[in-house]
């Protein structure tokens, strides 16, 4: 057991030392990730004054006002801090194709826990060095958080809903890269997985601006939990036994994708060792 | 008990066929064309503890299919393979703890460490004892030369250091067994040359069994005094590296130096010319007819000097892979010549 935690812990340090080669990548990377967030500032901005005629509306859409707005996309950031994995799926694919899949049938060690120990270093790393400019952003924005900051218990879910974001994003995507063991290419199936995963997880709008029966469905598909749960729980939108639900759908869906990654995991192995190698 | 026993091993693939052309190509999305490659056919095969073997073959031969079934990466269609009590492909730690496969064109490494790192690595997921891990790092160090380069960037090493590095990593929990797959490839002579010693050094010293298949004649006649020569999934030879000369050389190779100023006509009577350089005449003559034919051109001719040899070993081999070829049904890659083993001089 101890020899267990030993050996994760080295893994994570290792591959801490490894993101860390490329700090400088990251920290400008960090940055410009803001910047798509001020063209849907504006946007939104153009639609409440339309709404207004020609001053900006003091009114809301569906429940948001403009500051809401602003507040909800600032922590929709801050959500795919966590649960967006770049280069995840599309590496596990890309190993899968090149043979180095091998090196985890070979080794006595297990490809999704590694590769989760490595995630978690990048991850680390990356805020490690991304917290100072949402720091920046965040503070340069604080108007906007104009119903001020929430609770301690609410601040203590919000931080669960992330990790279960991490989680989520982490074995969700896993399983799409495993599907390499079955089909070589999958470019295109992640690039469908991108698109609705755009558009569904909350990091266009606000979902809760759909209407019946999109909202309902919306509500139980796994995507919403990588961006919008999380934003919507800091903002108080989500409360009470909405809440408890909405957090037993996330822990149902990272519950389902771990087995999900390791049945995939498990036949695909025996697909690969049986077909080739 | 032999270490490493195989019983009629066989792996057969099935690999998609694309006929030629686009209209075919927009069949295949529908139904695809499968066709059965038996990589190997039936492999019998026991190699004692401590010992060095070369397997031997064209490409496509089953080599490297072989290595594969008895690392445990792919299952075989049928037959049973038993390295030290395991059965590889069950992938239990506790065989996965006592072997290491190297291949030559893969690596393990991170990219962006320096070797030293994933070397740490190693010792966690193998769970190496830090004090023997210390004592082997820098054995296996020192052996190598390496020692200013552990700090390194793996990315900034050459070739050679690098594949000196992926040797260390392989070998720091002391496996039992070691498979090596074209370890040496890409390499230049004297990196080759370094290794070779390196592998000849270390299984002296440790008495480990390795299987090695290496496209290079001067790796195997270096290191394997067994060899086995595999073709068409199956083994055609497995002995010492002469004895190939003897059970498949059929013919000599006379080159007699004639009289300055004899003439060097007729000697098509004696066997195959191969060369005529006057004064210099080299014949292919069957084995059973050396002496007989030997007898006869001195009777004839005036002769200064006469030297027989045995063929080159490489060319020897290149005809014992056309002949597997004749004596199988080919279907293991009926596009693939046997190739000549290359890079021999």
């Amino acid at each position: 057991m101890i020899g267990r935690a030993v050996t994760w812990w080295t893994i994570l340090r290792i591959a801490l030392e490894e993101r860390l080669v490329y700090r400088g990548d990251f920290a400008l990377g960090t940055l410009m990730r803001f910047l798509p967030i001020i063209t849907q500032i504006f946007l939104w901005w153009a639609v409440f004054e339309s709404i207004g005629e020609g001053q900006r509306s003091e009114g809301s859409i569906a429940g948001y006002r403009f500051e809401n707005m602003v507040a909800y996309y600032l922590l929709t950031m801050v959500s795919r801090a966590f649960s967006s994995m770049p280069g995840l799926a599309s590496g596990i694919a890309r190993q899968i194709r090149d043979g180095e899949v091998k090196k985890y049938l070979i080794q006595p060690v297990d490809m999704i826990g590694f590769l989760l120990l490595t995630r978690i270093a990048h991850k680390i790393a990356y805020y490690s060095v991304a917290l100072l400019p949402f720091a920046l952003v965040f503070y340069l924005c604080r108007g906007f958080f104009v119903d001020g900051w929430p609770d301690s218990t609410t601040l203590l879910i919000f931080l669960a809903t992330l990790i279960m974001a991490f989680l989520l994003g982490f074995f969700l995507e896993a399983t799409l890269g495993l599907i390499g063991f079955w089909f070589l290419e999958v470019t295109s199936l992640l690039f469908i997985y991108m698109l609705l995963s755009f558009f569904l997880s909350g990091h266009m709008f606000p979902l809760d601006m759909l209407p019946e029966p999109w909202l309902s469905i919306v509500n139980l598909m796994p995507l919403k939990y990588l961006a919008f749960f999380p934003a919507a729980v800091f903002l108080g939108k989500v409360q009470g036994a909405e809440l408890v639900q909405g957090l037993m759908i996330q822990a149902g869906w990272v519950v389902f994708f771990i087995i999900a990654a390791r049945v995939a995991f498990a036949r695909g192995v025996k697909r690969y060792s049986g077909f080739g190698g | 008990m032999a270490l490493i026993e195989l019983r009629n091993l066989t792996k057969s693939f099935r690999v998609y066929q694309k006929r030629e052309g686009l209209m075919a190509s927009f069949r295949g999305l529908w139904r695809r064309e499968y066709r059965e490659v038996q990589a190997v056919r039936g492999i019998d095969l026991d190699v004692q503890q401590g010992e060095f073997v070369a397997f031997l073959g064209p490409n496509g031969a089953g080599k490297t299919t072989t290595l594969k079934l008895l690392s445990g990466v792919i299952n075989p269609t049928s037959g049973s393979a038993l390295v030290m009590g395991h059965v590889p492909w069950k992938r239990e730690n506790a065989y996965r703890r006592r072997f290491a496969l190297v291949m030559g064109q893969k690596n393990q490494l991170w990219w962006d460490l320096p070797a030293q790192e994933s070397f740490r690595l190693h010792q966690q997921i193998y769970r190496i004892a830090p004090d023997a891990f210390s004592r082997t790092l820098d054995e296996l160090t020192a052996m190598l030369d390496v020692q200013q380069l552990l700090r390194q960037p793996v990315r900034e090493l050459s070739l050679g250091e690098r594949m000196k590095m992926e040797l260390i990593a392989a070998l720091l929990h002391s496996p039992d067994v070691l498979f090596l797959d074209e370890p040496t490839i890409g390499l230049d002579v004297v990196a080759q040359h370094r290794i070779q010693i390196f592998l000849k050094e270390y299984q002296q010293q440790r008495n480990v069994t390795i299987l090695l298949t290496s496209h290079y004649m001067k790796d195997i006649i270096a290191l394997c005094r067994r060899v086995v020569v595999i073709a068409y999934g199956r083994i055609q030879y497995d002995g010492s590296l002469a004895g190939i000369r003897d059970s498949f050389s059929s013919h000599k190779i006379v080159t007699l130096q004639l009289a300055e100023t004899a003439s060097t006509d007729g000697f098509h009577r004696f066997g195959e010319v191969l060369e005529i350089q006057p004064p210099r005449v080299k014949l292919r003559i069957d084995r059973p007819a050396v002496a007989g034919t030997l007898a006869a051109i001195l009777a004839q001719h005036t002769i200064e000097d006469v030297a027989v040899e045995d063929p080159p070993l490489e060319e020897v081999i290149a005809d014992l892979f056309s002949q597997a070829v004749d004596g199988s049904d080919r279907t293991a890659s009926p596009d693939k010549v046997p190739s000549a083993i290359g890079s021999v001089r």
